[in-house]
């Protein structure tokens, strides 16, 4: 896995190349430019309102912006409905969740499977031959995640019953089942307590560290994003105001300006 | 004793048929969000077909009804591709008026093909009686419980294990989640709209054959799909089946106890329909809408 600080980073896999999206005469996004590189985690923040999800729905194709371009290794995804996006490998969870209320936690994390899954009607009604292999193939990843999550004793509740913070970690896993090479997470941690939130870190860590997964991260805990992160891009209005390392972002007046206000800014210069 | 076993099968054939359509309605309804006025004329549509394929070109029956059945499903997803599609993202209202002309527009098309005049049906269902605890029954009103019963067995498993049925399901949850899960939601549609089309045609077989002939009274049981919804809960394929089965039964017993005179019998279900948007509008086993502020 390569983290990029070297001299000559590697091809980025994910690249948001001048995207701008108009609702009505409303800007929310305005010619947006930067890149996410494999095995990297991406953070995204911003006041509210900065256009943070809707740059996120442009990437898994909920919204289609009206200029620009986003490659995806190297192929322009712009246009495509949302459900090919995802098949090409891109997964995502939700700011508000969106799960499977009615099913189960192990029947959310198999609907993961999806998109890998390859026997039709016929086959997968018999279960035989075939499918029984499929099955048991798409069962040992599902475990995986399982393990990795530490959700095991909540595999066969329904998940409309399961605790907030629970419900969240279901929604990380069921992205994680499609094997996604990148995953997008809005608000992973919003709503947790600081322990919830340290789990959460750990989890999105080791989802990085160990499937190799490249994350881009919308996220308000400024304390997470800058220990987890490998990249920081910050949003205003719809623009990119500011693209780089945490430590680069931290000390850059337009984002200091942003967050707390230029009268901070000027006193400080004082 | 012989009367109530009668008018118990007659009402429970009756019921599983309307099930049988309520089911199609709702499947519509859970995925897309679409209110179907038309589902009555998806019965004429079975029904016609199925007189073309036995008596007109001379099928055998068995196989005739398939034909009639596979070209149902073939309307059914054509009825949504080429109408509802481009109404994605409309207002309710808007979607509810179409398909109440799209009820109209395939009424005329039917009458423009077969004519208005009623039409003897095909009989092949067996109309000999058997003697049942005591009770004259017909054979053809225990042809169609069977059938209704096999249809929704093979539905179970297919929403229960097929990859296509779990999706539909995925899709009834949460479209946002199903399409990021990389399930198309309009494949989802079209199957429902199949689906649809296959359980009102066989509904609309077994009518033809139970009343002996086809004719536009067959749409009128399309109607009745509202009382056994709206009591069932529009959301709940259960609640279609029970539903269906219930007023199946009280049109029965009504129309067999009350005064004919009354027409009780045809009233009785929309009595049901008022009392229960009264009571309990999300109806027996309706997701109950809870909106936050």
């Amino acid at each position: 896995m390569t983290k990029s600080n070297g001299a000559s980073p590697p091809r980025p896999q994910l690249e948001i190349d001048g995207v701008s999206l108009d609702f009505g005469g409303v800007r929310a996004l305005s010619n947006v430019h930067f890149n996410v590189y494999p095995g990297t985690i991406q953070a995204i923040i911003g006041p509210n309102g900065a256009g943070k999800t809707s740059l996120l729905n442009c990437i898994s194709g909920l919204y289609r912006p009206q200029h620009g371009a986003i490659r995806f290794e190297g192929r322009n995804i712009v246009g495509m409905a949302p459900h090919h996006i995802a098949r090409l490998g891109i997964a995502r969870s939700f700011q508000n969740i969106e799960l499977f209320r009615h099913m189960t936690v192990l029947d959310n994390l198999m609907l993961g499977r999806h998109i890998h899954m390859r026997s039709g009607i016929l086959s997968g009604g018999i279960y035989w031959g075939r499918a029984q292999r499929e099955e048991i193939a798409h069962r040992e990843v599902v475990e995986r995640v399982i393990d990795l999550l530490e959700i095991q004793s909540i595999r066969k509740k329904v998940v409309g019953a399961l605790p907030y913070g629970l419900q969240k970690r279901v929604e990380l896993g069921r992205a994680l089942a499609m094997s996604p090479r990148l995953l997008l997470l809005d608000e992973p941690m919003a709503g947790m307590n600081s322990e919830e939130k340290e789990d959460m870190a750990r989890f999105i860590l080791d989802v990085n560290e160990e499937w190799g997964a490249t994350i881009v991260l919308i996220e308000h805990d400024m304390g997470v994003v800058m220990d987890i992160s490998d990249r920081v891009a910050v949003l205003e209005f719809g623009q990119l105001i500011a693209d780089g390392t945490p430590d680069e972002v931290r000390s850059d007046p337009k984002v200091i300006d942003a967050y707390l206000g230029r009268e901070h800014a000027i006193r400080q210069e004082r | 004793m012989e009367k109530i076993v009668q008018l118990t099968l007659s009402g429970i054939a009756n019921g599983a048929i309307f099930a049988l359509v309520a089911l199609g309605f709702v499947l519509i309804y859970k995925s897309s969000d679409v209110i179907n006025f038309a589902q009555g004329e998806l019965l004429l549509i079975g029904a016609y077909l199925t007189y073309t394929t036995v008596e007109m070109i001379g099928l055998w029956w068995p196989l005739g009804v398939i034909v009639a059945v596979l070209l149902a499903a073939i309307i059914g997803v054509l009825i949504e591709q080429l109408v509802l599609r481009p109404l994605i993202g409309e207002p309710v209202i808007s979607v509810i008026m179409v398909t109440i002309g799209l009820s109209s527009l395939l009424r005329a098309i039917i009458g423009g093909i077969w004519g208005v005049t009623p039409r003897t049906a095909p009989q092949f269902l067996p109309r000999d009686t058997i003697t049942l605890f005591g009770a004259s029954v017909g054979v053809d009103r225990l042809w169609a419980i069977a059938l209704a019963l096999t249809l929704f067995a093979l539905l179970t498993l297919f929403f229960r294990y097929s990859r296509e049925g779990i999706a539909m399901r995925a899709v009834a949850d949460d479209q946002q989640a199903a399409l990021s899960m990389g399930i198309s939601v309009k494949k989802v549609w079209a199957v429902a709209w199949a689906i649809a089309a296959v359980t009102a045609s066989v509904g609309g077989i077994l009518l033809m054959s139970i009343f002996g002939g086809v004719s536009g009274q067959i749409a009128r049981v399309g109607l009745l799909v509202f009382p056994v919804v709206i009591l069932g809960g529009l959301d709940s394929i259960p609640g279609a089946i029970v539903g269906g089965l219930i007023i199946g039964l009280l049109q029965s017993f009504a129309g067999g106890y009350l005064p004919p005179e009354l027409g009780m019998g045809e009233v009785v279900p929309f009595i049901i329909l008022l009392l229960i948007l009264l009571i309990r509008p999300y109806g027996l086993y309706g997701q109950r809408i809870i909106e936050r502020v």
